[in-house]
């Protein structure tokens, strides 16, 4: 294996709220290798967005603070970094891709001077190159007549074509690393095909890698090479795409799976909803936070938590009772 | 934008018509003869009908106001009942000082207040974010006309810095105008400058919480072009919003600081017709300060279209 | 329940990113401070509502007599505040210009927001009512308040009635203004849509539904208004144009004061340290009130309070 492109090695993420101290990451490793797709899956408010701010840097603090870890980027420790440093990286190095196309665009800045912001900040492009560059940039995402687009403000633009220039600034200078929070999830379901498809073709033509954030499993099976699955702010099973599918060893993984509606499920097959609630944060059941949604859960679930481990078949899942979960499961 | 002006203009006609009524009934229904003002004290009855007759008084209201309207339409403010004389004629000498201060204070108290009200969200929670909204605070509840008593008390009565009161017209120098109205400049911008401060900062906390703040940083932005241009010009609305409405608050400023500092302009002119029970000032008064005040809410509406794209649109 | 939704709630928790608060210990010592400073402002109020009862009581001299012998006597310690060009007592006369002050303070409150409120209300279900009312709010509004005030006082002659009336009119207008959009927003809300649909009647509607949610906005506008009219009816007896000189008002006193600027400052200071002290507790427990309804509106103030 070649050396990953990121390396998050037990990132602690904390915020201090009214309601208690939210450790709304907790000890999570994992690695993204250059030029490939990885998925961060869970449900809202498993720590799979504050994972990705942690990355970029853009933790508010207060009330948020990287408590420990380490997150290395081409094996330079990214916490370590001063602040000018950080942001010579945000923009230029690692992009991303926020939610909500309609409040992610600056409403009273030309679609022009947001797409070249990065490009200025980070390159010598003299202004009629970086404005060459940003209609270059406009085609690539797809947008059509790129020239009229510059003088226009984002409120003229749809939700999709939105969404398709943050691409377009994410992507403006070439990152080694993109990610994606949820970006399709405001979207139509129609549109969210085509962003998810434009954002594998423009990292795919540039080699780089695409961390994708998101709740929906049906995703990542057509886009990602490798799928983390996050709940309650830790890692409970990773490993390759295709696996999650054919052979899951989480619970969770499998709870996440029944809820999604596939094509070559039987007619008939009722959705099967996860049941339980996600858990407050500030107080956390002891022992796995899973244990009290969980079907398979023994004696030892409610006591001590599992740690993500290696199984025979490569994986790493976070379970004491995988192994019967997986005889179970064929 | 065109068509936005043309629609903030149209609108703005039924609010002077409004006003022209509101000012034209008032006196109306007041309850002074202006007859027995005019005639004094030993007019006899047929005097005071003649009066009546030559003035329109004894016209029906409908036509008295619509008579009052077309005049005001072609710059015919009426005649002072006091002087005898055209009030526009009066008014001319008066607009210097006014019109001077008003240039200063709006200038000054915008620049006073914008900067200090962006230094407050810039150091949000610092002890000088804390300081500066505290005096911001104090702004709002003191008494301008008190102000400025404490500012002649200090300045010009204990230290001799300025004349207690007078003013000195631009064509006797303008370093000696500006001296006489610095006093109260410096008072009227205090106060309008502590609102505006109050709400820069809080219109600027509130834009530093939207998404696409976070983009910018996202970007690789610093910390001051995430500021000064991605923060700033969305929030300018409530700030021009609220300059708007500080002119409001300065056209009463003026009333009390050109009494208290005697300065010869439109307010001192309100106050003393006030006291001579003059009609037609007040009335004219009036009508052109609200007039200059719908023209002040329009530039803001037209302000707004120049920094929020969705309006002009 | 505390979920944190990591896509919305977290950026609603977090403060701005230049806030840097000291911690959870920081935090709460700010807000004790935040209390003791609503508590003084209360205690402000209540010694100013106790000397506007029972300062005419109080006072040890008879503040509306002329005493030419013992005329602008400096702050002493018979004469508190002083004496005035008339040889009257300045620290009684202070004490029973609050009087003054909170009576048309107070009066002018509640008199604008029953009557903004009431008016507000019907008419935001009168489409033609709503559409003449709201131009005669806008032509009112054009005027600065104390202008009309002065050009309605000196129609209707000075008085304390007529000081209350005068500053009602813009302040009632400013209050429809207010209460009538936020009605008209309300009126979308779902739940109202649902009212009507099952049948609920419109004075129900508007009294259970609609009013019981804009009662925070209300009593925000109505501490403003006590400012500002208490501010109003200062700079109007200190024009002259309020209560007769001999009764004692802050603004009349002041006004006196301002013809003795070189020998008597303690005629004006006195009761300008009153008024102030008056408006910034009024001022403070409206922005408290405020926080305490809406946290989000923190720090706005109402433009419509913006003309003293």
């Amino acid at each position: 294996m070649t050396e990953p492109l990121l390396k998050v090695e037990n990132l602690q993420t904390q915020f201090r709220t009214e309601g208690g101290l939210v450790k709304a990451v907790d000890d999570v490793s994992f690695e993204v290798q250059p030029g490939e797709t990885f998925a961060l899956v869970g449900e809202s408010g498993c720590g799979k967005s504050v994972t990705a701010l942690s990355i970029m840097g853009l933790i508010p603090n207060p009330p948020g603070e990287i408590v420990s870890g380490k997150i290395e980027f081409n094996g330079v420790d990214l916490l370590k970094l001063s602040g000018r440093e950080m942001r010579e990286i945000r923009g230029s190095k690692i992009g991303m891709i926020f939610q909500e196309p309609m409040s992610s665009l600056n409403p009273v800045l030309t679609i022009q001077s947001q797409l070249t912001e990065a490009l200025r900040i980070h390159t010598d492009l003299s202004k009629n190159a970086t404005n060459d560059r940003a209609v270059e940039l406009v085609d690539m995402v797809g947008i059509a007549d790129a020239k009229t687009r510059m003088k226009q403000y984002p409120h003229q633009l749809s939700g999709g074509q939105r969404q398709r220039i943050m691409i377009a600034m994410a992507m403006s200078c070439t990152p080694q690393l993109l990610i994606a929070d949820e970006a399709t999830t405001a979207l139509d379901v129609t549109i969210q095909a085509q962003i998810l498809d434009l954002m594998k073709d423009v990292t795919e033509q540039s080699g780089t890698a695409l961390l994708i954030i998101t709740h929906n499993l049906g995703i990542v099976a057509r886009y990602a090479n490798r799928v983390a699955v996050m709940y309650a702010g830790q890692l409970r099973e990773v490993g390759e795409a295709v696996e999650m599918y054919t052979e899951p060893r989480h619970p969770y993984t499998i709870g996440l799976l029944r809820s999604v509606p596939r094509l070559d499920s039987e007619k008939g097959t009722p959705l099967a909803p996860i049941a339980g609630e996600i858990p407050d944060l500030t107080n956390l059941p002891s022992g796995c936070a899973f244990s009290p949604r969980c079907g398979w859960a023994v004696d030892k679930c409610f006591e001590e938590s599992p740690l993500l481990e290696e199984t025979s078949s490569g994986k790493k899942v976070a379970c004491f009772e995988h192994q019967s979960v997986a005889l179970n499961v064929q | 934008m065109w068509r936005y002006i043309a629609q903030r203009i149209l609108v703005s006609i039924p609010v002077i018509i409004m006003v022209g009524m509101i000012t034209f009934t008032l006196v109306y229904i007041g309850p002074g003869d202006p007859a027995a003002i005019i005639a004094g004290d030993e007019a006899t009855p047929e005097i005071l009908e003649q009066i009546r007759a030559d003035l329109g008084f004894d016209r029906p209201f409908p036509v008295q106001m619509g008579d009052w309207f077309w005049k005001l339409l072609h710059g015919d403010l009426g005649t002072s009942y006091f002087s005898r004389r055209e009030i526009t004629e009066l008014i001319t000498p008066r607009l210097q000082p006014t019109l001077s201060l008003g240039f200063q204070v709006v200038v000054l108290s915008t620049i006073i207040g914008i900067t200090t009200g962006m230094l407050a969200a810039w150091k949000a929670g610092s002890r000088l974010d804390r300081n500066l909204m505290v005096l911001a605070v104090l702004g709002f509840a003191t008494p301008g006309f008190w102000l400025a008593f404490l500012t002649i008390w200090i300045f010009a009565v204990n230290l001799g810095w300025f004349p207690v009161i007078g003013y000195s017209p631009i064509q006797d120098g303008l370093f000696a105008h500006i001296h006489s109205l610095f006093l109260p400049v410096m008072v009227n911008s205090i106060l309008a400058s502590a609102f505006i401060s109050r709400i820069t900062r809080s219109a600027m906390l509130e834009v530093l919480r939207e998404d696409y703040i976070r983009t910018a940083r996202a970007k690789g932005a610093s910390e001051l072009s995430v500021f000064l241009r991605h923060a700033f010009r969305p929030s300018a609305i409530p700030v021009a919003t609220v300059i708007g409405a500080s002119i409001a608050g300065l056209a009463t400023g003026f009333v009390l600081t050109e009494t208290i500092f005697a300065i010869p302009g439109l307010g001192r002119m309100l106050v003393d017709a006030i006291v001579r029970r003059d009609y037609p000032i007040i009335q004219a008064l009036l009508m052109v300060v609200a007039i200059v005040l719908i023209g002040v809410n329009l530039i803001v509406d037209i302000l707004y279209a120049y920094i929020d794209p969705r309006i002009r649109y | 329940m505390a979920v944190i939704s990591d896509s919305s709630n977290e950026w609603e928790l977090a403060p701005p990113f230049s806030t840097r608060l000291k911690g959870m210990f920081g935090s709460t010592y700010r807000a004790a401070k935040r209390d003791l400073v609503l508590a003084a402002a209360i205690s402000v109020l209540l010694v100013g509502l106790f000397l506007a009862v029972f300062a005419p009581t109080l006072a040890r001299t008879d503040y509306e007599r002329t005493d030419p012998v013992n005329r602008m006597l400096a702050p002493n310690s018979h004469n508190w505040f002083g004496t005035d060009n008339w040889g009257r007592d300045v620290f009684d006369r202070t004490i029973v210009g609050t009087r003054m002050s909170f009576l048309v303070g107070f009066s002018v409150t509640l008199i604008s927001t029953v009557l903004g409120v009431g008016i507000a209300l019907v008419i935001s279900y009168f489409r033609i009512l709503d559409a003449v009312m709201m131009r005669f709010v806008d032509g009112f509004l054009a005027f600065p308040t104390i202008l009309l005030a002065l050009a309605l006082i000196s129609l209707i002659g000075p008085s304390v009635g007529n000081v209350i009336i005068a500053l009602s009119v813009t302040a009632t207008a400013g209050k429809i203004r207010l209460v009538r959009g936020a009605v008209l927003s309300l009126r979308e809300s779902t739940y109202v849509e649902a009212a009507k649909a099952v049948g609920v009647p419109i004075p129900r509607i508007l009294l259970l539904h609609i009013l019981p949610n804009i009662v925070g906005i209300i009593i925000v506008q109505a501490t403003f208004t006590l400012a500002s009219a208490i501010l109003a009816e200062a700079s109007l007896s200190f024009l002259g144009a309020g209560v007769p000189e001999y009764v004692p008002s802050w603004g009349n006193i002041i006004a006196t004061g301002q013809g003795y600027i070189q020998v008597g400052f303690h005629i004006s200071f006195f009761p300008g340290l009153f008024l102030t002290t008056t408006v910034l507790a009024v001022v403070l427990i409206g922005d408290s009130v405020r926080d305490h309804l809406d946290p989000r509106l923190r720090g706005r103030l109402k433009t419509t309070a913006a003309q003293q």
